[in-house]
């Protein structure tokens, strides 16, 4: 196979885009689809400080490393989890890349700062662990860029995290949640604006994207989100993908093209419809949010170590 | 050759020479859920992998969003 741009040989095959790139043209590309999203969807403006939510994965460190390149102005924060010898490693990974970008790395523990962890959390309010860790992130992002004095928060959802949420969110037509599915979310309320630059590359993409730059990102996958709904979905679309290239990113694309401006008034009006937390002034739907609720009820709790949650998984 | 998996970390052997696409389909996996990686080099679909080759099959789907 033969990069579609300099006909020398190929590394990677993208048949959504009916051809093949060398290393240095798969580079050109992913930033390419970068600087078109933050265009088409005035993500960012020069100048601006961004954050970037780091998780020591491939699609956190490949758009701290692509904003980088493209001249932001861009830290990283990590928020450790407490997942056993994941974190550890997500954290190493996190570590090595801010130390080789030399740029600043903000950290946070949950145990250490809140007084619990993902698998406490999990056990605590008996839901799946990606609820409590979902919460956590979007609060204390949102809180440390505020604090910090950033413009906005930067995320690495990709075409495929999007793609598999707006599946699921269709699948069962919540309006809420498919109103809010944009790659901008405005600020308000003294809290950032945040972007999802990835949005326009397939996970395999980034992950390509971080193995020719030489990015050593935490390859295993978290155990707490194994058998999860999400990759579900993404077996699902990648199924039909592999029929017929191109689907993830018409199915998101075009309901982002056609589908999001007719629910911008659903949207408004949910945003209309928050309140402040009275205690911590979040945005919130009710008196108290749901960050300070799970921080409440989780951190009076022992922790609970990830194997014991993972074995009681294993058992249902 | 020694192919690496993930997701547990493994070793299997595979007998060459085999091209990357047809690696995949032996191992039954998804070409849009992974990558491969010989000899620390990112491989397009049509590389021929030969048994003295050292080879990574990279899973890329990440399920933390849900």
């Amino acid at each position: 196979m033969k990069c579609r741009v300099c006909r020398q040989p190929a590394v990677i095959d993208l048949p959504r885009h009916n051809a093949n790139f060398c290393a240095p043209h798969l580079v050109k590309l992913c930033r390419d689809q970068v600087v078109k999203a933050i265009a088409d969807h005035a993500m960012l403006t020069p100048g601006e400080r961004v954050l970037v939510a780091v998780s020591g994965g491939k699609d956190s460190l490949a758009v701290w490393d692509l904003l980088l390149s493209l001249g932001y102005e861009a830290d990283g924060l990590y928020l450790g989890l407490g997942i056993g010898s994941y974190s550890d490693a997500s954290a190493d990974a996190a570590r090595a890349f801010a130390e080789r970008v030399r740029r600043p790395l903000r950290e946070i523990s949950l145990r250490d700062d809140h007084g619990y962890d993902v698998p406490t959390a999990a056990a605590v309010t008996r839901r799946v662990p990606c609820s409590s860790c979902g919460l956590s992130k979007r609060h204390l992002f949102d809180a440390a860029a505020r604090d910090g004095g950033y413009d906005v928060v930067a995320t690495g959802h990709n075409l495929d995290d999007e793609a598999a949420v707006l599946f699921g969110n269709t699948l069962r037509w919540d309006l809420d949640y498919l109103a809010r599915q944009l790659p901008v979310l405005p600020a308000r309320d003294g809290f950032p604006r945040k972007v999802k630059p990835l949005v326009r590359l397939a996970e395999r993409e980034t992950a390509a994207y971080c193995i020719v730059r030489g990015i050593d990102y935490q390859v295993e996958e978290c155990p707490m989100a194994e058998g999860n709904r999400h990759l579900g979905y993404k077996a699902a679309l990648n199924t039909v993908e592999e029929r017929s290239p191109g689907t993830k990113a018409a199915f998101y694309l075009g309901f982002l093209d056609r589908m999001a401006p007719l629910l911008a008034a659903h949207a408004a009006e949910e945003r209309t419809a928050l309140g402040a937390c009275l205690s911590c002034g979040a945005p919130t739907t009710g008196e108290v949010c749901a960050f300070c609720r799970l921080v409440e009820r989780a951190s009076s709790h022992d922790p609970v170590p990830v194997e014991l949650l993972r074995r009681v998984k294993a058992r249902r | 050759m020694k192919v690496v998996l993930r997701n547990p970390r493994r070793e299997i052997d595979v007998a060459g020479p085999v091209r990357v696409h047809a690696l995949l389909a032996r191992l039954e996996m998804s070409r849009e859920a992974h990558l491969v990686i010989s000899n620390g080099t990112l491989v397009a679909g049509d590389a021929l992998l030969h048994d003295e080759d050292e080879v990574e099959v990279r899973p890329v789907i990440s399920g933390g969003a849900g």
